[in-house]
């Protein structure tokens, strides 16, 4: 998405300070769970709006198709068929996709400068012509969405329609959603949008029902109403309390400074020694008595 | 074609391109490698056409290098081998590196230093080519669990950082012991070089 009218709050493999004069209201989508009905009409308009059309795929026995993201497929329903002790049988359908975290670990995996960006309205967002290919957003990733092109290379997913949200537009989904379970807005308005939602749940009977949001990567702009907020795992997987992995952390927040100063040390600590203790040279006592070798040969 | 014809020979033709062609590789891979390693050396990637090429074709000169590496390994690794000596002479690696070498025990062919430095680089090289098969994205990732792919890439920062190092000490050491540096260009050290810096070789080689 280049030409976008947003202000940039963080962008990947860049040391200095974005710009930060102008304050945007930060934004976050809504996806009640217990409003879906699974009908898909998301996954299509997702695909009409950005031009992606995925490969006719094969029936695995569920409701999920395709069965899983692709760099066609930015977001895709997941079925989940779950016995539950209060209510026995229930038929869970999570809207998966970028989850557009506060504290992107993509963002922080990414090696190339301005590939991914952060808007200051919260949307975390791909540049594609500046992506290099690597996968280390899948690896930064604590909720597996990133997907790499088989044909480009490239890295995609949920923009969170940010061409659309520039312009003052909902996300193409929330737009096509016919029961209202997907709703768009600042991230106070849908927080609190959630917070009479659970009230609702909790008086019919859901009392864990709740607002996922997780902390553990700073919040993040789409948030899920769940039945079931005690056990997200339920939901085909919903991490209960994602982070950006340690090892991403080491690799990137200390091996990164430590390997630069030690590599620097080393080069700086062989230039000093020169100067410092002089070149190792072969001792004239030593040419001499080679020299008094050689002769003795003749 | 100028040669005192009492300097001894120290490393064979095909020894000496079998070295360069590694160390060719190493400058490659670590420009490449340091580019997409810390923002501030990202510019390095136009050496090698930008970007997305330098991610495409760091992989492939690391095969490459592998693959040297695994001859000069099988050449070299019998002379390597760490004796009572060597390990003595590394404790007094520190009187040496202050300007006093008077109390170096007698080294052969390698000193202690150098052959510590062999088996490091085996290992990083081994840790380097299978944690990078694991992050190699347009291959080999899709084949890993997520936890290996991320170890993998953060133990490939650290031993490739580790291995810059190393070389760094290497190159530097070829530099500050005068006329090593002619052994890796033409193959041929003087005498007096054998006596001062390998005395146990350049008696086996001059029978002295």
């Amino acid at each position: 998405m280049a030409l976008q009218s947003l202000d940039i709050a963080k962008r990947s493999a860049t040391t200095t300070e974005s710009p930060q004069a102008r304050k945007t209201l930060e934004v976050a989508k809504l996806i009640d769970v217990s409003k879906c009905i699974g009908c898909k009409a998301c996954q299509v308009a997702c695909m009409q709006w950005n031009d992606l059309r995925d490969e006719v795929g094969t029936c695995a026995g569920t409701y999920d198709n395709p069965r899983d993201m692709t760099d066609q497929s930015w977001t895709v329903m997941r079925y989940a068929e779950v016995e539950t002790e209060e209510r026995g049988l229930e038929w869970l359908i999570r809207k998966d996709g970028c989850m557009h975290c506060e504290d992107p670990g993509c963002l922080k995996a990414c090696p190339a400068p301005g590939a991914i960006i952060k808007y200051a309205n919260g949307i975390v967002d791909f540049h594609q012509e500046n992506c290099i290919g690597c996968g280390y957003c899948v690896s930064g990733c604590p909720f597996n969405v990133p997907r790499i092109s088989q044909k480009d290379s490239k890295a995609y997913k949920c923009t969170l329609c940010s061409d659309r949200v520039a312009v003052g537009l909902e996300p193409a989904c929330v737009k096509v959603c016919p029961t209202g379970s997907i709703s768009f807005g600042s991230k106070v308005d849908m927080q609190e949008l959630a917070a009479e939602r659970v009230t609702e749940l909790k008086e019919r009977g859901f009392k864990n029902a709740g607002l996922y949001d997780p902390a553990g990567v700073g919040g993040t702009h789409v948030m899920y109403v769940l039945n079931h907020a005690d056990k997200p795992a339920l939901y085909s997987g919903l991490p209960a309390d994602p982070t950006i992995a340690p090892t991403v952390t080491l690799w990137k927040s200390v091996a990164k400074p430590l390997a630069m100063a030690g590599m620097a040390a080393a080069a700086l600590g062989g230039l000093f020694h020169y100067v410092m203790k002089g070149p190792n040279e072969v001792s004239k006592e030593i040419e001499a008595e080679v020299e008094r070798e050689l002769e003795g040969e003749k | 074609m100028i040669r005192d014809p009492h300097d001894l020979q120290r490393y064979t033709a095909s020894e000496r391109a079998n070295h360069w062609v590694t160390g060719i590789c190493f400058i490659l891979l670590a420009l490449s490698g340091l580019s997409l390693f810390h923002p501030a050396l990202f510019p390095l990637t136009m050496l090698f056409g930008g970007g997305t090429w330098t991610r495409i074709l760091h992989p492939f000169i690391g095969v490459v290098m592998m693959l040297f590496f695994v001859v000069m390994f099988f050449r070299f690794q019998g002379l390597n081998r760490m004796r009572e000596a060597d390990w003595e002479w590394v404790k007094r690696a520190k009187e040496m590196v202050n300007g006093d070498d008077h109390n170096m025990p007698e080294m052969g062919k390698y000193n202690g230093g150098q052959k510590l430095l062999f088996w490091f680089l085996g290992v990083a090289m081994l840790v380097l080519f299978v944690s990078g098969i694991v992050i190699w994205r347009a291959y080999f990732s899709a084949s890993f669990p997520i936890g290996v792919v991320r170890l993998g890439a953060l133990l490939h920062a650290v031993f490739a950082a580790l291995m810059i190092a190393a070389i760094i000490v290497h190159v530097y050491a070829a530099i500050w012991v005068r006329g090593t540096i002619r052994a890796m260009l033409y193959g041929t050290v003087t005498r007096a070089w054998a006596k001062q810096h390998h005395r146990a070789w350049y008696k086996q080689m001059t029978g002295k």
